[in-house]
């Protein structure tokens, strides 16, 4: 039996959620969206400003020095949080989407070519298929799509028919944002490797609830949004093996990512700072550090065993309100449930809820290609971190009869 | 001449001061949502569509007289009963007096966040495509 958090204690540390929305206690239920900060990150934030604040890598006083030490002592916490074999393959972008079109420009420039082919998956977040669509449009390549089943789980046979030496890269997410399901991404990997093709996982939404070990996996390139866990927005990470860094050409020029510039001609720095250019985002960076911190304190498999029963529970009891259906069944799901009620527009149930302080999300998720697989016009996404209570979940379910009661 | 543009507005705020909760208010908004006149499906055409991110409305217009009597609809409840409103306050009135008009009562009967939803759904571009055919009907 793994050992229970404390729940309250936890719940304390994040300030954000002891507030009254609309006259009722917030009930905070989108955390795939965003996930809440604990207060460690606002200190950080506070205390290097207050304190450190200087550009880095240049600067030869004190305060150059200590912001310096502190932004790449997260990129050190990102390589263990990782398993990645150096510090080097940690590249600091704005986000997941910012990530993806690095990847997309350089490596999907250089390597894609005319009549070659894109893999993607019906599950996917737009910013893990427009990048891929628009340097598939300037190359002349296609882009063709893994299927995915009534219950949300990818078609790893039709995949298997799709691979080919065609295929230069395969772009899936590890977990669904707009349903949950939890892809089998290491086999995935070991297909795509076996013809040749390299692969991107979109981590944006994994990172906060699974650990990932990109040698162990294989991973050519993962992605993922300090955001989504538990840090700033603003601060993205990209892992990449390094012959594969190496070989792509730079992206954006500028500051940073040179090593002699003149006008007949300039070298490019080392990695990470070639896909580095200009001032970064320090503060955050090293505020998402104080992140990292924070939730590894936190021994996973309780944070895992929270999340698992959040989910069994209120998938219960949502199955028992008369037309509510579960989008995404997949057998294994984090803690994200996506429903639609019949006759109800999920918009309405969004509106409703915030009046009773309930926050989930409403609409089709960023990712319509998998609305239209479903014929849906969109959901409503409830989705849990370890922070939210079984409390919660009982305030939601009776709040949403309400709802339902008002609207129908 | 029917009633003037803010005795309408008038009309709606007196509606839902008789509310003291939230929910009340909400469910006269449902329910005004629900008796809005069908609009003809001649009418939901892709031409007609203003695109919310979330849900959808469809706008016609058309000049009967000196009048501009608009007709609308939306897949969302709640955006139909504001549709339904806006009607109300809008419909059958002259190009110039819709131009003119300063919809004062959706922050008076605390609907203003509906606006505000810029992106989710379509009434802000709703009431600028009103005027737009006000314009192109003066």
């Amino acid at each position: 039996m793994a050992e229970k958090l404390n729940i309250d204690q936890i719940r304390a540390d994040f300030p954000v959620l002891h507030q009254q929305v609309n006259k009722a206690p917030l009930v905070y239920f989108d955390n795939a969206a965003t996930t809440q900060k604990p207060k460690a990150v606002m200190d950080a934030l506070i205390a290097y400003y207050e304190q450190d604040n200087a550009n880095i890598h240049r600067g030869i006083h004190t305060l150059a020095e200590r912001a310096t030490s502190a932004y790449e002592l997260t990129r050190k916490k990102l390589a263990a949080f990782l398993h990645a074999p150096s510090t080097d393959q940690i590249i600091f972008t704005s986000g997941t989407t910012a990530g993806i079109n690095l990847v997309a420009q350089t490596f999907g420039r250089a390597n894609v070519g005319k009549g070659d082919q894109i893999i993607v998956s019906n599950l996917e977040h737009h910013s893990n298929i427009v990048p891929w669509q628009l340097i598939a449009e300037e190359k002349g390549a296609e882009i063709k799509v893994i299927p995915v089943s009534d219950e949300g789980v990818l078609d790893i046979e039709a995949l298997k028919g799709l691979l080919n030496p065609k295929v230069k890269l395969v772009a899936v997410n590890h977990v669904s944002n707009a349903i949950g399901t939890i892809n089998p991404i290491a086999e995935i990997i070991s297909l795509a490797h076996a013809v040749g093709a390299k692969v991107l996982i979109d981590g944006a939404q994994s990172v906060a609830h699974l650990a990932v070990d990109v040698q162990a996996l294989d991973l050519d390139f993962f992605v993922f949004s300090a955001h989504k866990l538990f840090g700033p927005t603003g601060v993205g990470v990209l892992y990449g093996k390094r012959e594969l860094l190496e070989a792509m050409p730079p992206y954006q020029g500028g500051g940073e990512m040179i090593k002699e510039v003149s006008f007949s001609g300039t070298t490019y720095n080392e990695l990470p700072y070639k896909f580095e250019a200009g001032t970064p985002n320090i503060a955050d960076v090293i505020a998402f550090g104080a992140a990292l911190d924070y939730v590894q304190a936190i021994p996973s498999e309780a944070l895992a065993a929270q999340e698992e029963a959040l989910l069994a529970y209120a998938t219960e009891k949502l199955q028992s309100i008369p037309g509510l259906k579960i989008v995404g069944t997949a057998p294994q799901k984090i803690a994200v449930i996506s429903f639609v009620v019949d006759g109800v527009h999920p918009q309405d149930i969004g509106v409703l809820l915030d009046k009773f302080g309930i926050a989930i999300r409403t609409g089709h998720h960023c990712a319509q290609p998998l609305m239209q697989r479903y014929d849906l016009v969109g959901t409503c996404r409830a989705s849990f971190s370890f922070y939210n209570t079984f409390e919660e979940i009982d305030r939601f379910v009776t709040c949403l009869e309400k709802t339902l009661q008002m609207l129908q | 001449m029917g009633q003037a543009i803010n005795d309408i507005q008038e009309e709606l705020i007196e509606e839902f001061g008789l509310f003291e909760d939230w929910a009340d208010k909400y469910e006269y908004l449902i329910d005004l949502g629900k008796k809005l006149a069908p609009m003809s499906d001649a009418y939901k055409t892709e031409e007609n569509v203003i695109k919310g991110c979330q849900s959808r409305v469809w706008l016609h217009a058309e000049k009967q007289g000196d009048l501009v009597v608009f007709q609308a609809d939306s897949e969302a409840i709640i955006v139909k009963g504001m549709i339904s409103m806006l009607i109300r306050v809008l419909s059958n009135h002259t190009p110039a007096e819709i131009l003119a008009a300063d919809l004062y009562f959706i922050d008076q009967i605390g609907m203003s966040q509906h606006l505000a939803q810029t992106r989710s759904n379509g009434l802000v571009s709703m009431v600028k495509q009103m005027q737009h055919y006000a314009l192109a009907f003066s």
